[in-house]
């Protein structure tokens, strides 16, 4: 009986699982491969190996507490989600965040982009093979991590944003250590062109590999770099700003290519674009102060919030359904993971098993932000 | 000075042979001890150098990825790599249940057997050779390539899906690299008139083959060190391991000794590699000569000779290290590529340049 | 498309629709078997041309289930809420709407594992995150686990 359920594979298919424990799934992610030779037929995501069920623990929690539990989605952007979490809560109460918040927020919230996007270099090198990218990705990113530790004590999961502002004010030496990491980036940048960038293997690795079109993007719900890379315009920042992105100059940087290429070279433009955010801000923060006075126990008034950031991933979207108690009705996380994560059986479809690591790569998936 | 100067390994190896011959009588005997020191000494030689290519590869890597690499134990970390095999020697050696086992446990052996082999032929200095066989570069080419078979049965017996795909990509890589690798020895074979190894190291004595055979020589060199590169599985051509891709490749099931074993024969087969090719491309153990500086060259002549094998040797290693922390890994079809679209169409033409270039008399 | 044209024209499309017009978006609540033929009437009617669906979730309001749909325009920039009412809670069916959009299937696999609600015609229905013998629907109000901590 178990024999015959076992059986779940026709004869003449080859299937291997990538995962839960496999170096290349990043985590926990297990996909159901068919193969014909290295020749990939057919990919099925299974997940839930790290699922700890957030949302229905918010439904228990007050609108101080879950903010918390987001930072260990994608724990990558730790800060970004909390920062969806606190907006969604000062647009219902219709608070007014200081300045100087906001500004602290936009900040710490491009220096998790960067972290993000150096670990995920880090890992694209680690994924296609080479191992030393990653020790330069992490210099850099460690010093990222110190101006986090200093100012909030935590390194990857802040939990610095707090409803109505941030949870205290920067150290005072954040302006000058952002600085110098800022600095420290870009004369670091031609050893990432060297190792990378310009290497003919990874080239030949990425280009023309994992085409996604522009429609199938659209229809697979994917954001992101990766949905900017086959030329949808989806950065949340430029089409709904929040926290006073309005008010700074970047590009949406766009690529029409759609394949593993196209993606890398969105995301290292983007780390360009977010340092050129943090100069503009770093020495015009507004003097003033941090945070909003909010009652002890926060009630949202009754309906529905849905609130959206572009996390290094994504849109990431929270949706709140409120009852007008302590606790939220309802939340609802959208996560950007997920809805990248299911174009991947189409686009790794007749890809190479080599490919499908550098798709994942680009891609780049956090498990827990699937599994929530 | 003068003593360290003038000492070399095949006057010491000529007193061994006569002071033994004078204390054994028995014509067989004398040839079974022989044999057993030169075994033994030949396996203490390997176990050595692999501790200390291991080590060497852990600095070198350091060295290209901003850190210090192993520093705790022993002087300057020089004894990790026997803190390691200890480890390694103390793991359980695992064997899974629907392996194959007698082809499972037998697999490590061939691998490391084959690689030890191939060492045999290898002049390490001057008039120091264990076994100067006359079709030394057939020799090499042929045991070498039989390592795939021991590679093979690891990942056939493991019973795993991962090692399978592994091994049958080790089995199209170095079936196709083997023609490239030969096709850049014959070229050699070609200019020198011989097989012998130790005849190829005489024909250097008025210059290396790199520098007598004009570019058609460089060329081989290069399509030599690329193809072996990937003859011996390592990065940008460890598919057969390809720990993102295949969690490992062949060896995936193996732990303890037995994966040591892997380990091993990597490092041997890294060393011959490095070995054949200063031997057959740099002049094995002949110093560096310029023309007719004689003053220069008299100076050279100084360097033992085992120091300028080793050198060159060493050399070749750290190139090969190099691409292996800096390279990504190729796509297994681009590999295959590589190989049949551009590395054996040029060595074909290659060989043929290097066929009119020796009738014609055209190299120094 | 501003919230009141939206509201003039999905009236004159389907009259017996609901509108909640408190929130940031428009909401529009059917009954749970119009969905599918009104979802594509939204997507390819080009004055709507809602191509993108960036949420798909499912909310359990004790005596009825309700599927909610956010939808945007990459074309028009427009947004919509679409909630679908599915009054059967001990056997919730809807149709899936992986033919329109393909980013449902997992998204729908989700709503099925953690509230139970049913979807035809999907491809591949199956619990994403739990296992297939899970007994309940974690997400529903009424769910018990007896291991949960009483806080």
């Amino acid at each position: 009986m178990l024999l015959e359920q076992n059986h779940i594979t026709k004869e003449g298919e080859f299937v291997i699982n990538m995962g839960p424990q496999h170096p290349a799934t990043h985590g926990v992610l297990h996909l159901k491969v068919w193969l014909d030779g290295e020749t990939i037929k057919k990919v099925e995501p299974h997940l839930g190996y790290i699922h700890r069920s957030i949302e229905k623990m918010c439904e228990r929690l007050s609108y101080r507490q879950f903010i918390f539990t987001t930072s260990r989605m994608d724990y990558l952007s730790a800060h970004i989600n909390n920062q969806a979490c606190a907006l969604v809560v000062e647009k219902a109460l219709q608070l007014e965040v200081p300045p100087r918040a906001k500004a602290i927020r936009i900040i710490m919230a491009e220096l998790t982009r960067l972290a993000s996007h150096q670990l995920w270099w880090a890992c694209m090198g680690l994924d296609l093979g080479a191992v030393t990218p990653f020790f330069y990705a992490f210099r850099e990113r460690e010093a990222i991590n110190e101006i986090w530790e200093e100012t909030c004590g935590a390194r990857l999961t802040q939990n610095y944003i707090v409803p109505g502002g941030v949870m205290m004010d920067t150290h005072p030496n954040f302006r000058k250590r952002v600085k110098d990491v800022m600095k420290q980036i870009k004369d670091k940048a031609h050893e990432y062109e060297e190792l990378l960038t310009g290497n003919v293997i990874f080239q030949e690795r990425l280009k023309g590999v994992g085409y996604l079109s522009r429609e199938d993007a659209i229809s697979y719900g994917c954001t992101g770099p990766t949905a900017r890379a086959s030329g949808i315009n989806s950065d949340i920042r430029k089409l709904f700003p929040y926290d006073g992105y309005e008010q700074i100059k970047f590009d949406e940087v766009l690529n029409s290519g759609g394949d593993c290429w196209a993606r890398y070279l969105v995301r290292i433009e983007e780390m360009k674009q977010s340092v050129s955010i943090i100069e503009q801000l770093i020495d015009i923060i507004p003097e003033g102060d941090f945070q909003v006075k909010t009652k002890n126990v926060i009630k949202l008034p009754k309906g529905d919030f849905y609130q959206r950031v572009e996390t290094a991933r994504g849109e990431l979207g929270v949706y709140i359904v409120s009852d007008g108690a302590a606790s939220p009705y309802r939340c609802k996380f959208r996560s950007p993971n997920l809805s990248n994560l299911s174009a991947i059986p189409k686009i790794a479809e007749g890809a190479k098993i080599g490919d499908l690591v550098a798709i994942m790569a680009t891609v780049d998936l956090v498990i827990p932000d699937i599994d929530r | 000075m003068k003593i360290l100067l003038s000492y070399s390994f095949s006057s010491l190896a000529s007193k061994i042979s006569t002071w033994l011959s004078n204390v054994i009588s028995n014509e067989m005997l004398l040839i079974i001890t022989k044999m057993l020191i030169l075994g033994i000494s030949l396996l203490a030689f390997l176990v050595v150098l692999c501790f200390f290519l291991g080590y060497m590869e852990r600095k070198v890597a350091a060295f290209m990825e901003i850190r210090i690499g192993p520093n705790r134990v022993g002087p300057k970390g020089s004894l990790q790599i026997v803190a390691d095999t200890v480890k390694l020697l103390f793991k359980e050696g695992l064997t899974p249940d629907a392996s194959d086992k007698f082809l499972f446990n037998l697999a490590p052996f061939i691998v490391v057997i084959t690689s030890m082999l191939v060492v045999a032929p290898i002049a390490y200095a001057k008039d120091f050779q264990l076994w100067d066989i006359s079709i030394g570069v057939l020799y090499v080419s042929s045991i070498s390539s039989m390592g795939v078979i021991g590679i093979l049965m690891a990942g056939w017996s493991s019973s795993n899906k991962y090692s399978l795909i592994g091994a049958m990509r080790s089995g199209a890589q170095i079936v196709s690299y083997e023609l490239s690798i030969g096709l850049s020895l014959i070229s050699i074979v070609i200019l020198s008139g011989s097989m012998s190894l130790s005849e190829i190291v005489q024909s250097q004595a008025n210059g290396w083959w790199i520098f007598k055979g004009h570019i058609p020589v460089i060329i081989s060199f290069v399509i030599f060190i690329v193809a072996s590169t990937a003859e011996i599985n390592r990065a940008p051509f460890d598919l057969t391991e390809a720990e993102q891709e295949l969690t490992g490749g062949f060896h995936t099931e193996y732990s303890g000794m037995k994966f040591a074993m892997f380990l091993l024969s990597e490092y041997i087969n890294l060393f011959v590699v490095s070995a054949i090719a200063a031997t057959i491309f740099l002049g094995g153990w002949m110093p560096f000569h310029i023309g007719s500086l004689n003053g220069f060259n008299h100076l050279m002549d100084y360097i033992p000779s085992s120091i300028w094998f080793f050198a060159k040797t060493f050399l070749i290693i750290f190139i090969i290290m190099w691409f292996r922390w800096t390279f990504p890994r190729l796509r297994i079809d681009q590999l295959l590529n590589l190989e049949w679209k551009y590395l054996l169409p040029i060595s074909m033409v290659n060989i043929l340049l290097v066929t009119i270039m020796t009738i014609m008399g055209w190299h120094f | 498309m501003t919230k009141e044209e939206l509201k003039n024209n999905i009236t004159e499309l389907l009259p017996s629709t609901t509108f909640d017009e408190t929130g940031e978006f428009l909401n529009v609540i059917i009954a749970s078997d119009e969905l599918l033929p009104f979802m594509k009437t939204l997507r390819s009617k080009s004055e709507f041309d809602f191509d993108y669906l960036f949420c798909l979730t499912c909310i359990d309001l004790n005596n009825h289930l309700m599927m909610v749909y956010h939808l945007i325009s990459k074309t028009h920039n427009h947004c919509i809420v679409i909630k679908a009412k599915i009054t059967d809670t001990i056997k919730p069916e809807i149709e899936s709407v992986n033919s329109i959009w393909k980013t449902a299937e997992l998204n729908e696999d989700e709503v099925y594992d953690l509230f139970g609600v049913k979807f035809l015609n999907h491809p591949n229905l199956r619990r994403l995150f739990l296992e297939e013998d899970w007994e309940g629907y974690p997400l529903r109000k009424n769910y018990v686990d007896e291991n949960m901590i009483k806080l």
